[in-house]
């Protein structure tokens, strides 16, 4: 156990290492800087300024320097917001952005899960066929096209909740963000349940427990369910890339203060130092919670065995 | 049944077609035929594809063309069946060029993923051993990168062009392709046709090109028609946040995010983008699963 994860933080540091490299050559390539503005820094002040964050080195330097900087836990400061460093940056936005998407999971879990158990314990039946015939079309309607029509309705024509902003993540403000990052995810948790809980609902110890006299709801809950949530583990890793993405479109969209709409922006800017962050945050993010889950299937399924 | 006398011309009629027999495309063609979901998609897919074809010619409008006159007009106001835009343009014009540049993208960044991926996987599922392991670790590496966020310093590096857009989201796409690919190849390897071709002294890239690329058709044309409909949702993403097609050029997503903005005043530039995605979609959806049901032998 303890070598598996040892091996797989191994196998980390140089995927995080190739996305640190990318990013920065990437960033780098574009055309423009980060004191590119309307009125023209005179060259003196511009080669100051530049001497300043260490611009003025060769690539490869910098480059080295950036890396000796991620290795101290020191990400650099910002280069467009003056006296900030990354790292209060991150902190100041990186609570928005959890917070959406932890509620967001939770949602799409619990509602996911529900509806599959419902659609496979009708299965054929008219639940079944409404519940998965809205997961097709959860799939398939992306998160740019239901948060403004969600907003349409809900804030524009009845007034119920408000169409944006965060307010100190007050629950008004955040019933739609959250309702639509979780849509996608919802659509897939439950036909993955449904296709589980269908598979487990055939084997011989349903059978056992039907005819020991369990009550239908204790043998679904107790020992279908069980084994069907074991392929949902699984797919936390992408459920989460997925929620990643969405966050940039729904903070867009309700005009919150999290990472997603940071990270466009400031790409958009030049600001190099805070891309590098955010990038990898999200990257360090994804592995962690891919090894989690490799952890929690390997902790739920005795027959897998980690080395 | 009602015998045959050997050596009449309708017993010869017979035997030849026993003969020929059903070749799993014809069984798979008519499996898909019977799907009505799919047949359905099909029609719908067909039209939207002729609509964003000649219907840019038929509208009387041009997608750019700007009047002042008719600023935000509702529908069927002023000769605009689906209404104006802020700066007087008629939206099914722009919806309809808009269709097809999302189209467009779809179909040639698929057929970039494919090319890469078919030959990625193919190349590692047939050499085998180290090559094998190398390749797909890499494809692992690659696997756990957050894509999205490469995609889009991509476009703000090298700013919004459309070849860039469909090479970047191919090269995303190509990944799982290389998987499955890889796995089919590794099974196909086995089989005794490649040894006979080996036997002929063929090299491994005719092998390769001859017998195991037609074989590995089935999976990859089922994938191929999800990757379409993934396609155009990375790129409506990309235009949403303002980073893919550029004004006045129109697609999908970029009309979705104009009309966002203007929904309030304008609802209808939000709702027939969104409606018209919507449907593109779900029928590559249906086609795909149509095809999987059709093509996969398990379900026989």
């Amino acid at each position: 156990m303890l070598r598996f994860i040892g091996r797989r933080l191994l196998v980390a540091i140089p995927t995080l290492l190739l996305v640190i490299t990318l990013a920065f050559f990437m960033m780098r390539a574009a055309p423009g800087g980060p004191f590119d503005m309307d009125r023209k820094l005179s060259p003196q002040i511009e080669r100051n300024v530049r001497a300043r964050y260490g611009l003025d080195r060769p690539l490869g330097v910098q480059y080295l320097n950036y890396l000796a900087g991620v290795l101290r836990g020191d990400l650099g400061p910002s280069l467009k917001y003056k006296d900030k460093s990354v790292l209060q940056i991150l902190q100041e936005n990186a609570p928005v952005s959890l917070r959406l998407g932890g509620l967001a999971i939770g949602l799409a879990s619990v509602t996911g899960v529900s509806l599959g158990v419902l659609a496979a314990a009708r299965q054929n039946g008219g639940v079944d066929h409404l519940v998965m015939g809205v997961a097709v079309l959860g799939v398939c309607i992306p998160t740019f096209v239901t948060g403004p029509l969600l907003v349409l309705a809900f804030a524009s024509k009845l007034g119920w909740l408000p169409g944006g902003g965060w307010n100190d993540g007050a629950w008004r403000n955040l019933v739609l963000p959250v309702v639509v990052l979780a849509l996608p995810q919802v659509a897939v948790i439950s036909r993955l349940t449904r296709a589980g809980m269908v598979e487990a609902l055939r084997a011989n110890y349903i059978r056992t427990a039907r005819a020991k006299g369990l009550p239908e709801h204790r043998v679904i809950v107790r020992h279908a369910l069980r084994a069907a949530l074991l392929p949902l583990v699984s797919y936390l890793g992408p459920a989460c890339a997925g929620l990643l993405t969405g966050s940039l479109v729904v903070e867009r969209i309700f005009n919150l203060p999290g990472l997603g709409k940071f990270f466009v922006i400031s790409a958009l800017q030049r600001d190099y130092t805070v891309v590098m962050g955010m990038v990898i945050v999200y990257a360090g993010l994804i592995l962690v919670l891919n090894l989690l889950a490799d952890l929690l299937y390997a902790a739920l399924d005795p027959r897998v065995r980690l080395t | 049944m009602r015998r045959l006398a050997l050596g009449s011309p309708r017993a010869a009629q017979v035997l030849e077609q026993a003969a020929r027999g059903r070749s799993l495309w014809d069984d798979a063609r008519r499996r898909l035929m019977r799907n009505k979901a799919a047949v359905a998609a099909m029609a719908v897919l067909g039209l939207l594809a002729l609509a964003a074809l000649v219907g840019p010619l038929l509208v009387g409008f041009g997608y750019d063309e700007v009047r002042k006159a008719d600023v935000w007009l509702p529908p069927l106001a002023g000769g605009h069946l689906l209404g104006s835009d802020a700066l007087g343009r008629d939206l099914l014009a722009r919806l309809l060029m808009g269709l097809r540049v999302s189209l467009a993208i779809g179909l040639v960044a698929t057929a970039v993923s494919l090319a890469i991926g078919v030959a990625w996987g193919a190349t590692a599922g047939f050499a085998g051993g180290r090559t094998d392991e190398a390749m797909m670790r890499l494809v692992d590496v690659l696997y756990s990168l957050p894509f999205i966020f490469f995609v889009i310093l991509l476009m703000v590096t090298f700013g919004s062009n459309l070849v860039l857009m469909f090479l970047a989201i191919g090269a995303v796409e190509w990944l799982t392709m290389s998987r499955i690919v890889r796995g089919q190849t590794l099974a196909l390897k086995q089989k005794e046709f490649v040894e006979a071709a080996r036997a002929a002294g063929l090299t491994h890239a005719a092998i390769i090109r001859r017998h195991i690329v037609p074989n590995l058709l089935g999976p990859v044309v089922v994938y191929a028609t999800l990757t379409v409909p993934a396609v155009i949702l990375a790129e409506s993403f990309l235009s949403f946040l303002g980073l893919g097609v550029q004004p006045p050029m129109a697609s999908l997503g970029g009309l979705i995010a104009d009309g966002a903005q203007q929904m309030e005043l304008a609802p209808w530039l939000l709702i027939f983008p969104s409606a018209t995605m919507i449907v593109t979609l779900v029928s590559f959806n249906f086609i795909g699963d149509g095809l999987r049901d059709a093509i996969d032998p398990k379900d026989r």
